[in-house]
């Protein structure tokens, strides 16, 4: 059998490799030449410097924060959406992607407007003694509303597929609903809900746009690590804005790596059953 | 199995009416407070100062020259991205060679790259400090601070966006339709626009809605390559960003209430799209790397 019988390989593959190498591999590698050009020494001197350290703890802080809150309610919501009928639910449905349509700095200026002392939200949370513009619950706030429909998205298809055989089994044999869930719906979703948390997680660390609006950038405090880059960019500091840029991109390959392992486990489980 | 649609099903779990309605009324409230309020208010700060002060904002040459760049931005990345994604899925699925498994990991990468380490590498690779400045400098060609730089950071960030919708389309979809177009004698441009594009025009048209939202949205690696120069280089989110610094929160939210109905417009597409049946495999954005390997 002849192999290859359609044309254009030459042309797509070439096409391929030529973009992918110039838009995405040669800036990454551009900046990983930068960072190495450091010095262990100097490297480490500036992404261990206490501010570095600061947003970091931050910025980790905040993602895991947020990540937490998302895998409850975007499982919360997950199950709403697939499960019961109810009137505007493809309404509900249709905005869960709201978060990733709208551009991080209207979603920024937006939250800020809301959680300000003077906002809807800030008003009624004052009395309670909760600010949460310009402090690091703001940064929570921004980050679990970008990355609110990552855990919805991933779990859903999953839940939509359940063979609802194995919920009556389970009945039968006189299971309550919570032993149900915990014990036989649960982990049926657990690989996606772990992909579904890394992606999450993962978009957090990175998140940029959302969060200068809300998080007052004070360093220590809070001032999340995408910022301290910026920050060192306009002191024309390019050799920390490269070193502390670096440990955000093996975060994020880390992060790639963890969410490519959990979703080929995710397949396994539900392509093949 | 022995239950029909209209007979009585035994109840699901979680299905008791009492943790049904409070389950969807948390869901619903939290949901409310969590992603209508922050679109609701945009519109309220927009028109705080009414009508005329809207307009006007609009009708400012710096918002409209913001305006215009991101329109131009998009007119160039999109279409760019939209011909990578087709080129890409068409040698990924159409073909077997090695070191697929790893161009389907690159292609996802600028998904997981902060948008800030994004405009940070274009620095080192187009900015006086990096690997081209120098050169790029003396020849006189502008590419950071100006529209290149921009279109640029905006296609690393898109990159993988109609990709991602075609790949594990075109894989599911195989390859048999297009042998035997070519066999009986069809070029491959017009093996691929009579018989495969038919196929895909739908997921196609989902990725470049998307890619086009987050072009024209983009903030953090547009805003470390555009060099932030009023009525210059300033797009419609670094617009925003410097209005609303300068105290100018109406206006801002003004011109915020652009993107919002554009990012409502876009959430309109995505849902008639997906009754097309685009958009259903996201699970699938990485296949196995023993597809299309096969002997």
């Amino acid at each position: 059998m002849k192999r290859h019988v359609l044309p254009g390989l030459r042309l797509s593959l070439g096409l391929t490799l030529f973009y992918v190498g110039l838009i995405v591999v040669l800036p990454l590698a551009a900046l990983a030449v930068k960072a190495a050009s450091l010095g262990p020494a100097d490297y480490w001197s500036i992404v261990s410097s206490p501010r570095a350290v600061a947003s970091y703890r931050v910025t980790v802080l905040a993602a895991l924060g947020a990540t937490v809150f998302n895998l409850f309610f975007g499982l919360a919501l997950a199950w709403v959406l697939t499960r019961y009928r109810f009137p505007g639910r493809r309404i509900v449905d249709a905005m869960v992607d709201l978060p990733f349509a709208l551009p991080t700095a209207v979603a920024g200026i937006s939250l800020t407007a809301l959680f300000s002392v003077h906002g809807w939200f800030g008003a009624a949370l004052a009395p309670l003694g909760i600010s949460v513009a310009y402090t690091p619950l703001g940064i929570l706030v921004a980050m679990t509303f970008t990355s609110l429909p990552f855990i919805v998205r991933t779990v859903q298809p999953v839940l939509e597929d359940l063979d609802p055989a194995l919920e009556e089994a389970a009945q039968s044999l006189g299971g309550s609903d919570f032993t149900i869930f915990r014990k036989v719906i649960l982990p049926l979703l657990s690989p996606a809900l772990l992909a579904g948390t890394s992606l999450s997680f993962a978009r957090s660390l990175g998140e940029f746009g959302a969060i200068i609006f809300i998080a007052g950038n004070q360093p220590m405090k809070t001032e999340i690590t995408a910022l301290l880059i910026f920050i060192r960019l306009e002191e024309y500091d390019y050799q920390a804005a490269a070193a502390i840029a670096s440990v955000l991109l093996i975060a994020a390959f880390l992060m790639l790596a963890v969410t490519n392992a959990l979703q080929a486990r995710a397949l396994r489980y539900t392509v093949k059953g | 199995m022995s239950h029909t649609r209209h007979g009585r099903k035994p109840p699901r779990v979680g299905d008791h009416p009492l943790f049904r309605r409070s389950l969807i009324g948390i869901v619903l409230v939290l949901g409310a407070l969590l992603i209508l309020a922050p679109l609701i208010v945009i519109g309220v700060e927009a028109f705080r100062q009414g009508w005329q002060a809207y307009i006007a904002t609009l009708a400012h040459p710096d918002t409209r020259h913001a305006i215009m760049m991101t329109v131009v931005t998009a007119l160039i990345a999109v279409p760019v991205n939209t011909a990578f994604g087709i080129a890409a899925a068409w040698s990924i699925t159409k073909f077997d060679f090695p070191g697929k498994r790893l161009l389907l990991v690159v292609i996802e990468i600028p998904f997981s790259v902060s948008p800030i380490v994004a405009g940070v590498a274009y620095l080192f690779v187009y900015g006086l400090q990096g690997l081209f400045g120098p050169w790029l400098d003396q020849h006189d060609i502008k590419i950071l601070f100006a529209l290149p730089g921009i279109v640029l950071a905006s296609m690393f960030v898109t990159a993988p966006f109609v990709a991602r919708e075609l790949i594990p389309l075109m894989q599911a979809q195989g390859r048999d339709l297009e042998e035997a177009a070519t066999s009986l004698g069809a070029s491959g441009w017009r093996t691929f626009l009579a018989v495969t594009l038919p196929n895909i025009k739908w997921a196609l048209l989902y990725g470049v809605v998307l890619c086009n939202a987050r072009v024209m949205g983009e903030f953090g690696a547009v805003s470390i390559v555009s060099g932030n120069i009023r009525g210059q280089t300033n797009t419609l989110p670094l617009h925003i960003e410097l209005l609303y610094h300068d105290y100018q929160a109406a206006g801002a939210f003004a011109s915020a209430s652009i993107l919002a109905v554009i990012a409502v417009f876009t959430i309109i597409a995505k849902v008639a799209l997906e009754r097309r049946g685009a958009g259903r495999r996201k699970v699938l954005a990485s296949p196995p790397a023993s597809e299309g390997t096969r002997p």
